[in-house]
């Protein structure tokens, strides 16, 4: 099954006539994704060559849902008009929005975002994320395709390269869906939606959870864990290093009640009794005996 | 008079901008919030002039991007234009919280008859907005948020809707605002609002909000953070940026277009994407915290350097030579996963800059380790051998790789 990107889903890419959008649209066709066109309104009527496959251009999201059951959207118009493309995408009620443009103002993503809660229809990934893969299935976004194959793990990831950095390791088991949510202050899909869709998704065994310093995420994720989730959870926390920044104000403590720390990331997982991965490797070590032993 | 600063969420995209108390409360004015700017002074001389053009007693404050400034030091009264000559004297050229105090804000002393506390910001944990408000005393929110947090009140923003007339006395009320002042804050929220939206700040915070003698309003001390991914929309936002402050590798870096940080260690460190570069650096300081390094402690990333997605030779080639150009570092190493990168132009960027140094006569003489997997690895790899560079070799694994180039590094 995998979970919210499958076999079944048809996809349409805004901003698809760019250099980026072109690039990756032949690489999601490439990997065997549906791709079924694209939208741009100053480039409406034509098509798009990629490879041989003639891509329809549509004049706007709901015309291009209309015409060709797309339910799936990955974004790559650049940051100044992402927020009006994925209005327009939620407006025309698309079940998902794969966000990949980097660089989007937070205002912008949280006017975007309270508009797709609002609506209840739209589930938005991202912004600055590398998208969602499900091996063997469906590609929507930039994570290469053939690092690995179909298999039992799922994967959230703060981190783009660190996402494949972490199917690279555990090629040879497999992956059901791997989950970039990106690391800005507002995203549209959290761990904790995504470990939930994992423990209800019958291919998925077990799961990687991969952070990163800031915010309080991964205690959230915790906490979701510890209350929600029955299968194996191994994690991984990058940062530990870094050095402390130099922020001003006293707001954000006073909110979360959390120092986004690595090591505060690590003993909230720990308490729970997620196994901490001190390395990626480690950490796939970690999940590497867990389907072991399942055999 | 501050409390510790804040210091949380600051690298996760490393996409904001603090400004300066004088910066923000500039800010500040430009939308109408009550605000009294004072005089920015970069000698004792100016603070002088500055205190004789206000009159009567002054504070000297310490313009730096970070909180605890009272604490340390960086804010004195003086009572005359001699004292504010001294004071300023005492306090350019302090470090605080690593930060060289290079100017002073000399402003009146104020009346003050309450203080309080304000901000808006990004709630990520809620992905909306919030405001923060107390009645009970301004600067040591963080003690009173602690001991008494009924007395804080976060009242949280639609970002569809905003802070209107209705949301503005909905705050105002939650916090519990003497009566006689509720149309006065109303008004200042509302002005503080659109400093919030209108400048794509993340943080707007006024701390101490002060009620004056008089009985009206102002914003005593003010912190904005701002968006730089909106930086396409504020052009003017270039002004606040502090270019002095910066490290001059971390400025030649930023010529680049390259995301780098210096650190205090010896492995220099190249990678791409952020996850992937900060998670090199654990691995580093795990390997080497066996290891004597320079200060006895372990051998340590010399600095964080993100090439980004898609990377070319050439980006390559400037970050390896902004690398090498930090006498602190003894080895590097270079940690690709090619998803979009693709590792051929990674290797061809190690070439063209060993090429570029050499013709400058500034041959590289430090070993370079270098770790390629993904997207064309295998090129990249076969590159890097038939160049055969002096120094460079290739380690299979991420783990494998950190541990060499710590060797290196301690070993030189």
């Amino acid at each position: 099954m995998a979970i919210f990107l499958d076999d079944s889903s048809t996809i349409i890419v805004q901003g698809m006539t760019g250099s980026e959008g072109t690039k990756h649209t032949r690489r999601m066709l490439a990997a065997g994704s549906n791709v079924v066109g694209g939208v741009n309104a100053r480039k409406a009527g034509t098509e798009l060559d990629v490879d041989g496959t003639a891509l329809p251009v549509f004049g706007s999201v709901s015309e291009a849902m209309a015409e060709t059951g797309a339910d799936v959207s990955v974004v790559f118009v650049p940051p100044a008009f992402t927020k009006d493309a994925v209005v327009e995408a939620i407006e025309a009620a698309m079940p998902l929005v794969v966000v990949i443009t980097e660089g989007v103002p937070v205002h912008d993503t949280a006017a975007f975002f309270a508009r797709a809660q609002a609506s209840g229809r739209t589930r938005i990934i991202g912004p600055n994320c590398p998208g969602i893969a499900s091996p063997g299935r469906s590609n929507a976004g930039i994570i290469p395709a053939d690092i690995t194959t179909s298999g039992p793990i799922g994967l959230v990831s703060k981190s783009g390269t660190l996402t494949y950095q972490m199917m690279y390791e555990l090629r040879d088991i497999g992956f059901s869906t791997s989950v970039g949510i990106g690391g800005d202050p507002i995203i549209g899909t959290t761990h904790v939606d995504c470990l939930q869709a994992f423990q209800d998704d019958p291919d998925t065994d077990a799961m990687i959870m991969v952070g990163e310093i800031g915010g309080d995420a991964e205690e959230r994720a915790a906490a979701f864990i510890e209350a929600n989730i029955t299968k194996p959870v191994v994690a991984y926390v990058a940062g530990f290093t870094a050095p402390e920044g130099k922020t001003m104000g006293h707001a954000g403590a006073i909110v979360s009640g959390s120092s986004g720390t690595a090591e505060a990331k690590k003993v909230a997982l720990e308490a729970v009794d997620v196994q901490v991965g001190k390395t990626p490797s480690e950490t796939a070590g970690l999940m590497r005996d867990i389907i072991t032993s399942h055999g | 008079m501050r409390a510790d600063a804040d210091r949380s969420n600051q690298h996760e995209t490393g996409a904001t901008m603090d400004l300066m108390e004088y910066q923000a409360k500039q800010l500040f004015a430009r939308h109408g919030v009550p605000v009294t700017l004072g005089v920015v002074a970069e000698t004792p001389e100016q603070a002088q002039a500055a205190a004789e053009q206000l009159g009567g007693r002054v504070v000297v404050k310490a313009q730096v991007k970070a909180g605890g400034r009272g604490k340390a030091g960086g804010v004195k009264l003086a009572e005359t234009p001699q004292e504010a000559r001294d004071r300023a004297q005492d306090i350019l050229g302090m470090v605080i919280k690593g930060l060289t105090v290079r100017r002073v804000l000399i402003a009146p002393v104020a009346d003050i008859a309450a203080e309080y506390y304000f901000s808006f910001l990004v709630d990520r944990s809620n992905r909306t907005y919030l405001s923060i408000a107390s009645v009970a005393g301004g600067v040591e929110i963080e003690e009173v948020a602690r001991t008494n947090p009924d007395a804080v009140a976060k009242v949280s923003i639609d970002p569809v809707t905003g802070v209107d007339d209705a949301k503005a006395r909905e705050i105002v009320a939650t916090a519990e605002f003497p009566d006689d002042l509720a149309d006065d804050a109303v008004d200042m929220l509302r002005k503080l609002w659109t400093v919030f939206i209108g400048e794509d700040a993340t943080l707007v915070e006024v701390n101490p909000l002060v009620r004056l003698g008089g009985g009206s309003l102002e914003a005593l001390d003010g912190k904005v953070t701002l968006d730089a991914n909106a930086s396409f929309r504020h052009a003017d936002h270039a002004d606040f940026e502090d270019t002095a402050a910066a490290d001059p590798l971390e400025a030649r870096a930023k010529a680049k277009d390259l995301n780098y940080v210096k650190l205090d260690g010896e492995v220099g460190i190249i990678g791409n994407g952020a996850g992937l570069v900060m998670s090199t650096l654990d691995v580093v300081a795990y390997e080497g915290q066996e290891l004597a390094g320079e200060h006895g402690s372990g051998v340590k990333p010399a600095n964080f350097l993100d090439i980004g997605g898609g990377a070319s030779a050439q980006t390559m080639a400037d970050g390896l030579e902004i690398v090498l150009g930090d006498t602190d570092v003894k080895s590097v190493l270079v940690n690709v996963f090619g998803g979009i990168t693709a590792c051929d132009a990674v290797a061809d960027g190690i070439v063209s800059a060993f090429r570029l140094l050499a013709d400058r006569g500034e041959p590289v003489t430090k070993p370079l380790v270098v770790r390629l997997d993904g997207h064309n690895a295998e090129e990249g790899r076969r590159i890097l051998e038939e160049a055969d560079l002096p120094g460079v070799e290739h380690v299979d694994t991420m783990d494998g790789a950190a541990r060499r180039a710590a060797e290196l590094a301690a070993a030189r």
